[in-house]
């Protein structure tokens, strides 16, 4: 019933796919789903991108090379990036601290813009030493946390991610699951949990925009009662 | 006062004074732009256009020495030679060009006779090839030892493993369709079907592997059943490691002795090398494809945050100008000072587009529209300059910071990056300032023209003529007082309203009436579609070509540029007749091949067809016994005319890459082979007499046959119906979107959003678009607006005072005022207070007299007035009373605050909401 009366209140420029459903499982479930495929594709397009430095191009190969990474890895990048996506709102609302700090759809697409310029860099651009990489990484990482998020907690979370990540893929190396072609650091890209930090700040800023309707729409729903 | 806070107030009146620059003189400031940007990107003139097409350099044979690793040039002028021009090629390829024919052809030869046996000598010239050696003093040198050595395959090319060399030289022949087996050849009953079965079956671009291994494009090579030239080309092609001059002139020298062409004019002097650039692979591309769509996300949420301002689009285009000129300024810029761009500049744009941003523009533009209302543009845009101006310097200093960061970062990819960032940035700051506020400008003052339409002439001036207007027509219409006089409502003809519109509008509404647009679109449709036709590979202009020159011309060389003039004369031409001339003396060295000592009858007829380009077309028409081969120019450097992924292709299939490097392709060596008739009827297998007719060359009935011609032909076709279908698509689809855009009922856009009775039409039924609709604002009233209703062309209006005004709908102005009677008499009348109104537009001017208002209104909780007018027509059946459909209509009017929505019909009952408010 409330869902009923909550309906023509609705403001015209929400997508109606999830501001259409008020209750919270529901919006939790669909914003995971747009989160796993949103990390899914980009987990492609950048694993395309790093596969390019080392491969010289044929027709019959592309289609494989898409794919040629393991089958996991994708569905596990989209998961992990639909628990962060999932984790900074939530995050956010138990600290009680709201992000604020550029909260409209056009940061958010600059984000994504400059994490996937900083995928292109480590991958195209040849730099004298891998110390390099990484500390020119880092700083482009950091770089982007300060422009696009600039929360404390943001932060925080980054660097967990980062290291947890580090630590799985160190794991699945020594396991001899997943291997890297050149690893130049105690068995790990240096220039890995850059990335990853990179990509949590990412997906947060996702996570945390897509929220934004769900809170948009309870306040409207209290403000109506 | 603080250091931060000086420099903050210094900022915002620089910025101030800006923005009246700008706002003052819009014109001057936008060619000063336009002028500067064009200067700014004359550089990129000079700037090669980006492509992946191979770029060819050629040296002479002579003394030929390949180009040391170094950048140090060896001989000739340093400048001609370009910079790739460095260390040995990938490979050297040396072609050997031969061309075949049966003479002298019997009448009752097959049609693949014409291709069979002269395909069958590739074997024996390959075998002379590879075996070919010099013996000198430094020993002996074999093939073997020069040529590329290829390894395998790539493991997807698995099909073509018995094709293509593998494990030794990279030598191609059409003999390697037989896996370089004569054996297999002879055994072969279907030569066609061999080369074909390899042929991809949908159209493509790249070289196919039939080009491959005949080494000359598909059309040259006069292998097919109708070729009528008979005369059947292929190359043997040789990859080459080392470049060693004598092996190679041996080798052409050994070749032209065994198998000489006389008439041979090929020129043999220049290695041409071919540089190939970077190919971009789907997999390069889908990575860029989605950075630019994560670029237009970025822009189209961006300027869907412009609001308030006159159109849209007109200022979220502008925003994307200044982006990209600012840019294309940048890289001009950057030329200028000698720093020429090598980084892939499709690749860096959308990130630069990314830092440079869309922010500033938007934020400009929310604060200029943010400015009040009621200020003069030029203070307007003034104001809002100088409130942002803090931040926008701050961002930009910011930005230049983080660039700088990056630009010691000492990666000379991301030192370039920066570098051409932080000129894009400055000017784009340049152009924002100047360009972007300047249109802001003259968009704030169209968007203010069109809300005050009509009376004023200058905005300087406008609110005291506006105030003499609206107490002129107070005093000339309302001269009687008695109430009981009908008030006359005079509604302009449309026409004359029409005048009142501005230029523009009346030019738009003049193309729109005449539908000028969809007459010259459909004009410009009819006009492609002929030239289409026109143009067409299988349309009109080569069935007009074949029927004037009695031959098809399409199985031989796909579509000729021009008709050849030598093939519109009769055939009986003497100059193309054989045998009318004397024969030239041959220079024929001593030791001529065989098949060329037994048909010595043949010698006199010999005639040199050097320039053969006119009389190839039917040189062989009449009589068909003797052939002979020509060499002309079109046989020169013949692997130009394959596709330009050719090379690229082969080396590929070996996992080698040509991306920025380059092969030289030496000059091809000719071979011309003569076969007798015997040896071409002995050549032929036993299935092809019973499946092939005998070769009907020269019998004009060959072109009226309706049989389906070669697989060259096949493809020819599907271009041409693939090319047609396409046009005719896209002329459905040019169509479909016109109607989409350009409705033939203009006007009607939303579909049932309003109904057309709402909108006011001219004579023509004519009414603007949605979009052309400005707020109108109408002055008058002395209080707030209590009700509203319209009929489309009268908009009547009534205050809480109790005054009803009549307004024209589409001008605004006040056709009557009727006051209320018994508030004339009592209080000192409103006509007296308003001789004192000042126009002040927020409605303040109810303040003044709240007293007195309240005083008025306590009045009206009286017993319900009797019908002020019993002479008027009737309107309430047109009075729209549906006033939630107008509250958004009325919010858009900021002047007019509709508060509510109150039925009419019982005269001015306001009790109920004057209860609640009091």
């Amino acid at each position: 019933m409330a869902e009923n009366d909550a309906m023509p209140a609705l403001p015209k420029k929400c997508g109606p796919y999830i501001s259409s459903v008020t209750s919270r499982g529901m919006n939790l479930v669909i914003r995971g789903v747009v989160l796993f495929f949103i990390g899914v594709f980009l987990a492609l397009v950048l694993n395309l991108l790093q596969i390019q430095r080392n491969v010289t191009l044929f027709p019959p190969d592309v289609i494989t090379s898409i794919f040629s990474s393991a089958w996991w890895v994708p569905p596990c990048c989209g998961t992990a990036s639909a628990v962060i996506g999932l984790l900074y709102p939530c995050m956010d609302r138990h600290l009680g601290e709201p992000h604020k700090f550029k909260r409209e759809w056009s940061s958010v697409m600059r984000c994504v813009a400059v994490f996937v310029g900083i995928n292109h860099a480590s991958a195209k651009v040849d730099f004298a030493n891998n110390i390099q990489l990484s500390l020119t990484l880092a700083a482009l990482s950091i770089g982007l946390w300060w422009t696009f998020d600039r929360s404390r907690s943001g932060f925080g979370l980054g660097v967990g991610i980062a290291f947890l990540a580090t630590l799985v893929s160190q794991l699945l190396v020594y396991n001899g699951v997943y291997q890297y072609t050149s690893p130049d650091f105690l068995y790990v890209r240096s220039w890995l949990p850059c990335i990853f930090f990179a990509g949590g700040i990412t997906m947060g800023n996702i996570g945390r925009q897509l929220a934004m309707y769900e809170c948009k729409v309870i306040a409207e729903k209290s403000h109506e009662d | 006062m603080t250091l931060t806070e000086k420099l903050r107030e210094r900022i915002s009146r620089a910025f101030y004074s800006h923005g009246l620059l700008c706002a003052s003189y819009p014109i001057p400031i936008i060619l000063f732009t336009a002028l500067c940007i064009l200067a700014c990107c004359y550089p990129l003139l000079k700037l090669p256009l980006p492509g992946t097409g191979p770029v060819e350099f050629s040296t002479p044979l002579k003394d030929y020495a390949p180009p040391g690793p170094g950048a140090g040039p060896q001989h000739g002028e340093p400048g001609e030679r370009p910079d790739w021009y460095v260390g040995a090629p990938v490979a050297y390829i040396q072609q050997i060009l031969v061309k075949a024919t049966v003479s002298p052809w019997q009448k009752n030869f097959l049609a693949v006779d014409v291709f069979r046996s002269p395909l069958s000598r590739v074997f024996q010239l390959v075998e002379e090839i590879r075996n070919h050696a010099l013996r000198d003093s430094s020993g002996v040198r074999s093939l073997e030892e020069l040529c590329l050595q290829v390894t395998d395959l790539l493991p997807g090319l698995r099909k073509l493993r018995n094709l293509l060399p593998e494990h030794g030289c990279l030598l191609l022949s059409p003999g390697n369709f037989w896996q370089n087996d004569r054996e297999r050849f002879n055994a072969d009953p279907d030569i066609i079907k061999t080369i074909h079965q390899h042929e991809p079956k949908t159209l493509q671009t790249s070289a196919t592997l039939k080009d491959l291994l005949f080494g000359l494009p598909g059309r040259y090579s006069g292998v097919h059943l109708y070729n009528r030239r008979r005369v059947v080309s292929y190359t043997v092609t040789l990859g080459l490691q080392r470049y060693d001059s004598r092996f190679l002139s041996s080798l052409r020298s050994r070749l032209k002795l065994l198998h000489p062409s006389p008439n041979c004019s090929l020129r043999e002097e220049n290695v041409v090398h071919v540089h190939f650039k970077e190919e971009i692979g789907i997999a390069e591309l889908i990575p860029l494809v989605t950075t630019y769509i994560i670029l237009f996300a970025y822009i189209y949420f961006s300027t869907r945050k412009i609001d308030m301002v006159k159109s849209k689009w007109g200022l979220a285009l502008a925003a994307v100008v200044t982006v990209l000129s600012s840019l294309l300024m940048s890289v001009g810029l950057c030329t200028l000072f000698g720093l020429t761009p090598t980084l892939n500049g499709g690749e860096i744009f959308p990130y630069l587009v990314v830092v440079i941003g869309l922010e500033n523009v938007l934020v400009l533009t929310k604060s200029v529209v943010s400015t009040p209302v009621d200020l003069e543009v030029k203070l307007r845009i003034a104001q809002g300059l100088s409130n942002e101006s803090w931040s926008i310097m701050k961002n930009m200093a910011t930005e230049l910071g983080i660039i700088l960061i990056g630009y010691f970062t000492l990666v000379p990819a991301i030192q370039e990056f920066c570098l051409f960032a932080v000129v894009g940035l400055v000017s784009d700051f340049f152009l924002q300032m100047l360009f972007f506020t300047t249109v802001l400008s003259i968009d704030i003052r169209r968007m203010e023209v069109g809300t005050q339409r009509g009376p004023g002439p200058g905005e300087g001036a406008q609110p005291h003529q506006h105030t003499l207007h609206s107490q002129h027509t107070l005093h000339s219409q309302h001269t009687p007082h008695t109430p009981h006089t009908p008030h006359t409502i005079t509604l302009q003809p449309s026409s004359l309203r029409n005048l009142r519109l501005p230029k523009r509008l009346r030019v738009i509404y003049f193309f729109a009436r005449t539908r000028l647009a969809q007459r010259l679109i459909m004009a410009g449709t009819v006009i492609w579609i002929g030239i289409l036709v026109y143009t067409d590979p299988a349309g009109l202009r080569t069935y007009l070509t074949s029927q004037v020159t009695e031959q098809s011309p399409l199985g031989d060389a796909g579509l000729p540029p021009m008709p050849v003039p030598g093939g519109v004369l009769p055939a009986g031409d003497p100059k193309v007749d054989l045998s009318v001339f004397p024969s030239e003396p041959m220079q024929l060295p001593e030791n001529r091949t065989q098949q060329r000592e037994q048909q010595p009858g043949l010698e006199p007829n010999q005639h040199s067809w050097a320039q053969g380009a006119e009389g190839r077309g039917n040189g062989q028409l009449e009589l068909g016994t003797e052939a002979e081969v020509t060499w002309g120019a079109e046989d020169e450097e013949i692997w130009r005319k394959l596709s330009f992924r050719h090379w690229p292709a082969l080396f590929s299939y070996y996992n080698i890459t040509l991306a920025k490097r380059y092969i030289s392709i030496l000059p091809a060596i000719p071979v011309t082979l003569y076969l007798n008739p015997q040896e071409a009827l002995e050549m032929r297998h036993p299935q092809e007499a019973s499946r092939y007719q005998p070769f009907l060359a020269g019998r004009p009935d060959t072109a009226a046959q309706p049989e389906p011609r070669g697989h060259q032909d096949l493809t020819l076709y599907k271009v041409a119906a693939l090319g047609l279908a396409s046009g005719m698509l896209l002329v459905l689809l040019l169509f479909c979107l016109y109607r989409v855009l350009c409705p033939k009922n203009y006007g009607q856009s939303g579909p049932g959003r309003r109904r057309r009775g709402d909108l006011p039409c001219d004579d023509y039924g004519y009414s603007p678009p949605e979009t052309e609709i400005v707020p109108l604002v109408l002055r008058g009233h002395l209080m707030d607006i209590e009700c509203l209703a319209s009929d489309g062309m009268l908009l009547v209006s009534c205050c809480l005072v109790g005054q009803i005004r009549v307004w024209d709908a589409q001008t605004g102005d006040c056709l009557t005022v009727i006051p209320k009677p018994r508030l004339r008499r009592d209080s000192s009348g409103i006509f007296d207070y308003q001789e004192g109104w000042d126009p002040s537009p927020d409605g303040k001017n109810g303040l003044e007299d709240s007293f007195e208002s309240s005083h008025q209104l306590k009045r009206l909780l009286g017993p319900p007035q009797p019908p002020l007018f019993c002479d008027q027509p009737d309107l309430t059946s047109l009075i729209d009373t549906n006033f939630s459909e107008h509250a958004r209509a009325a919010e858009s009017e900021p002047r007019l605050r509709a508060v509510g929505a109150r039925h009419k019909d019982s005269g001015y009952d306001f009790s109920s909401l004057v209860g609640k408010v009091y």
